[in-house]
């Protein structure tokens, strides 16, 4: 294959992307996307494989890695719940990092490189710089975000003490060792400089994912899939490739696109959320609050009289958050939609931004469950409806619904646009103690009037409507 | 020592409720209390003395008997001059009182050094004491009865039928004050399948209309009407041409007016003058609820049932007592609520707590005082208002859809960006120039892509580009096994290292490559409609 069909080939592989991303517009041309995306992946591969820049000596190597790294995938594909799915998007991101730190390192010790000029070559080493730089930090943090997601690591934030001037500290470091990169004489002098900065590049990674606190995780899992994309762009600029910097550029936007909404979802801005630490702002605010103590009592209800509210209901907003993944009650929320629907009462789901812990999160669930998706809403389209609606279940969520964020001005979530829920003629919330929620606030929804709280475990709870619905 | 609750049979002539019913004595007696109930006095809401026996009630033969007995007296109307000579000195009273209305009844409660419990004094914007809110239950009683009246009395269906003897067209309901009575019209009537409309000078309870079936009626007129307590106020002149104007209207139109509009101690406002009745259909029927305080309509006759102009007007005063049995349920409920927050310590004991802010407004003779007109509430100021100006509704998320961006800070992003393109072109080669370009390029397309993803969807995407960004693959791939062109350079090419580095990352990615659009694959299938 010619230098020119590689080429022609990329550029298929390029609109092949972002046609791929462009499927993701609504579910039933998604699954299409996926498919572009597949064929254009192969599609660069064996370009690239066929192409001038491959010698045939090295087949049986690409074969091998291909095949290990294809059977490690697919099982792990297969195998994973769907609750897990933050985890393991967590976990692929470090792996992209990882590479793309170990394909820079290789172009560093590749003297084969011929530059045309010298400020070429400092180009060619900036770029490796930084693209081993980018790369390291998705490493180690998409690792601390696996942790975290997987409950490995605690979720509350680690605030190390003057944690913003060790970040400057290691900023710093990074650009002083940036400089005696650059003018080394040799590939060992420069090595040095190099691998103390991607150790330096490492810890920061780690503090700062260590530094976020678990409600804050949408931000950071989709923050560093929007870094998994620029490492692969800085690849690409490092080796001269366009179709690695139109895809790392694809993949950097697109995370910062989700980071941005997310953030939006969460009235926060994006700084104050890699800053992080969301846990101790609220510390203060807090004894405050206790002026404003929520008015009222907190009225339980029962499993049977919950079935009874349903059922009488004409149209019930079902609100899942993280709790509902936690329990895995997404299956009995569906088996209770589906009797709800069969008796005539109008079944929808409200869904917040940030619920859960990545972009989407409760939707996939969700959908694993078999729940139709045109009857899954967002935030936005939802909102309006609460009045009209009978009964609004909360199930594991807390922040999302959590009426101060709109009428405490005070409160730590103060302006983070949240679900109506209370405006619903009853409000249950299915929660497992009165426990506060990430934020650690407390939520005057509980004392809301026409609010009724369901405790126990979200699927057990649940299991018990589904039998009085039934009875 | 637990004290005796006294439950005395009602004297008022036609009333038929009762202050206590037989559930409820059981749940007084659990909070510690003994209970008394005269003989008969739940008859006519039909509770025998049996089932008063059953809950655990004693049964007192006379009310004179019950009343020299009774700590506290359970009451539904404000007691006579002679009930309030057989009131045990020191005793507490609960029930109807209506203080302002009735000045010597409070001297002379107060001249027996009782303590006295007015449950129409109830500070009922207090969202706590909404379950003490007898003014309320009893209202919706009364809105529930009227429109049974008005069917009672009209000669028609209410919901519109297609049957094989004709078509029927549904009756057409006007409510007049959309208070608490006035939307349990709403809802009964709109229940029974009629048309119902209603209007209230309050707009804000436009929706709580619309939401029990009714439309609201506007008036051409601005003016806010609320007053406190969740009743109207008097309207300007303006507003009350433009409102009877309104009325006229529905009157021509309607087969049913229901009118409930009351100002607290002002006479009922005429709101149906001679002229709209007989501007009506006849058949037509009125049913006023505020009778008692002069009537909504000029040709009201209270506590009767008339017709005039071929129009039924209905003015019974005692809507509520003809639902007895209900709205003793109601109504004694409500007075347990305000027993348990008498006794909160479940010991039979009632402790009137001054400090506590319902409890506070509900006392209006406290040990032979009067207490009444309680202090102002502290309530937190109305927040509304201030809440709408400081928090503006979030701006409508979409896919781009965001406000614009304010001209000052756009041309801050331009500057900017202008000063980064500028020094990139100053000092970049040319051939980091074309990738330069590719890459903001496709910044660009990614940005416009992504956004009109779908929020559903935004897991899937981030597996999608954690596929695609596998991509690094090609990097791997070419550092593998490159064709060297200078020999000179292969000697020192540590060619095992770089060959280990890339087949490693090509393993790492391909891991990434496969699973990301398996599990993908794997998700998508899952959305199905």
């Amino acid at each position: 294959m010619t230098s020119s069909l590689a080429t022609v080939s990329y550029i298929g592989a390029t609109i092949l992307f972002i046609l791929s991303l462009g499927g993701l517009s609504s579910p039933e041309t998604a699954r299409r996307g996926n498919l572009f995306g597949m064929v254009g992946m192969g599609l660069a591969v064996l370009a690239t494989v066929l192409g001038p820049r491959v010698t045939p000596s090295g087949y049986a190597w690409i074969v091998g890695a291909l095949v290990v790294g294809a059977a490690v995938g697919l099982y792990a594909a297969k195998t994973v719940q769907m609750t897990q799915m933050p985890e393991l998007v967590a976990l692929m991101h470090s792996l992209v990092g990882l590479a793309a730190c170990l394909v820079g390192f290789a172009s560093y010790v590749d003297t084969s490189t011929a530059f045309a000029s010298e400020a070429e070559k400092s180009i060619h080493e900036i770029e490796i710089y930084l693209g081993i730089f980018i790369g390291a930090v998705t490493f180690s943090g998409s690792l601390i975000a696996f942790g975290k997601l997987s409950a490995r690591i605690g979720g509350k934030p680690l605030l190390l003490p003057g944690r913003h001037w060790l970040n400057l500290i290691g900023l710093l470091l990074v650009i002083w060792f940036g400089r005696e990169f650059l003018h080394a004489e040799s590939v060992s002098a420069g090595m040095t400089a190099l691998l103390v900065m991607t150790a330096v590049a490492l810890l920061f990674g780690v503090h700062m994912v260590m530094a976020i606190g678990g409600a804050d995780m949408p931000v950071v899992v989709s923050m560093l899939n929007s870094y998994s994309g620029w490492a692969a762009a800085a690849t690409g600029f490092m080796l001269g490739n366009d179709l690695l910097i139109v895809v790392g550029a694809l993949v950097g936007s697109s995370g910062a696109i989700l980071s941005y909404i997310m953030c939006r979802a969460m009235n926060r801005n994006f700084v104050s959320v890699i800053a992080g630490g969301f846990g101790s702002g609220a510390k203060k605010p807090a004894a405050a609050a206790g002026e404003a103590q929520p008015q009222g009592e907190v009225v339980p209800i029962s499993a049977v009289e919950t079935a009874e509210l349903l059922r009488e209901a004409r149209n019930v907003v079902i609100v899942p958050g993280y709790g509902m993944a936690v329990a895995q009650a997404q299956h009995m929320v569906r088996e209770i939609t589906e009797i709800l629907r069969k008796k005539g009462v109008t079944v929808r789901f409200g869904i917040h931004p940030v619920a859960g812990r990545m972009p989407g999160h409760m939707n996939v669930l969700l959908a694993e469950a078999k729940v139709p998706y045109d009857i899954v809403f967002e935030m936005d389209e939802i909102n309006a409806d609460f009045p009209d609606t009978d009964v609004s279940m909360v199930i594991g969520a807390n922040d999302i619904v959590n009426p101060a964020a709109q009428e405490d001005p005070t409160s730590p979530i103060a302006g983070m646009p949240v679900l109506e829920v209370w405006k619903a003629r009853t409000s249950i919330v299915m929660k497992r103690s009165m426990a506060s929620g990430y934020a650690g606030i407390d939520n005057p929804l509980f004392y809301k009037e026409n609010n009724r709280m369901l405790f126990g475990d979200a699927k057990k709870m649940l299991e018990e409507v589904l039998v009085a619905l039934n009875a | 020592m637990a004290l005796l609750i006294g439950v005395p049979k009602e004297t008022a002539a036609g009333e038929k409720r009762v202050a206590t019913v037989p559930d409820v004595v059981g749940k007084l007696v659990k909070l510690g209390f003994a209970v008394a109930v005269q003989s008969g006095a739940g008859e006519a809401a039909n509770f025998d003395d049996e089932a008063y026996r059953a809950a655990g009630a004693e049964i007192a033969a006379s009310a004179a008997d019950l009343w020299a007995r009774s700590d506290i007296i359970f009451k539904v109307r404000p007691p006579t001059p002679e009930e309030v000579s057989l009131l045990r000195e020191g005793a507490t009273l609960i029930g109807f009182v209506w203080p302002a209305q009735n000045p010597e009844l409070m001297q002379q409660l107060a001249a027996k050094k009782a303590t006295v419990l007015a449950i129409d004094s109830l500070p009922r914007q207090l969202s706590r004491a909404q379950k003490m809110d007898a003014l309320t239950s009893m209202a919706g009683v009364s809105g529930y009865r009227a429109v049974i009246e008005a069917a009672n009395a009209f000669g028609r269906y209410f919901n519109g039928q297609i049957t094989a003897a004709g078509k029927i067209a549904p009756a057409k309901v006007f409510i007049a004050g959309a208070g608490v009575a006035g939307l349990a019209a709403i809802g009964t009537a709109a229940g029974l399948g009629a048309i119902v409309r209603a209007n209230d000078t309050r707009a804000e309870v436009a929706d709580q209309v619309v939401s029990l079936g009714g439309e609201f009626v506007r008036v051409d007129y601005e003016e806010e009407g609320s007053g406190g307590g969740g009743y109207a106020k008097v309207m300007s002149e303006g507003f009350q041409q433009a409102q009877r104007q309104m009325y006229a209207e529905q009157a021509r139109d309607a087969d049913i007016i229901i009118t409930t509009a009351l100002i607290p101690g002002k006479p009922a406002p005429r709101l149906i003058t001679a002229e709209m009745v007989r501007s009506m259909k006849p058949g037509s029927v009125i049913v006023d609820m505020a009778a008692e305080q002069g009537g909504n309509c000029e040709l009201t006759e209270p506590g009767q049932a008339v017709v005039r102009h071929g129009v039924t007007i209905v003015g019974y005063t005692d809507l509520v007592s003809r639902l007895a049995r209900q709205s003793s349920t109601l109504y004694s409920t409500n007075l347990l609520r305000v027993a348990e927050e008498l006794c909160k310590a479940k010991d039979g004991v009632a402790l009137v707590d001054m400090e506590d802010d319902a409890i506070r407004g509900l006392t209006v003779v406290k040990d032979g005082e009067i207490t009444w007109p309680p202090p102002p509430l502290k309530l937190p100021a109305p927040k509304p208002q201030a809440k709408a100006a400081a928090m503006p509704p979030p701006a409508p998320k979409g896919h781009g859809a965001g406000e614009p961006m304010p001209a000052q800070s756009l041309a801050i992003v331009f500057g900017a960006g202008a000063l980064a393109f500028l020094l990139v072109g100053l000092f970049a080669p040319v051939s980091f120039l074309a990738h330069f370009t590719v890459f903001v390029l496709a910044c660009f397309i990614g940005y416009m892509v992504v956004w009109n993803v779908t929020p559903s969807l935004h897991t899937p995407l981030m597996s999608v580009t954690n596929a695609i960004s596998s991509i690094i693959a090609i990097g791997a791939l070419i550092q593998i096994a490159p064709p060297l062109a200078d020999p000179g350079a292969v000697a020192e090419r540590p060619t095992g290292l770089i060959l280990g580095l890339a087949v490693l990352a090509l393993a790492l990615t391909a891991v990434n490559m496969f699973g990301g659009f398996a599990v993908t694959r794997r998700m998508l299938a899952m959305f199905r409609k």
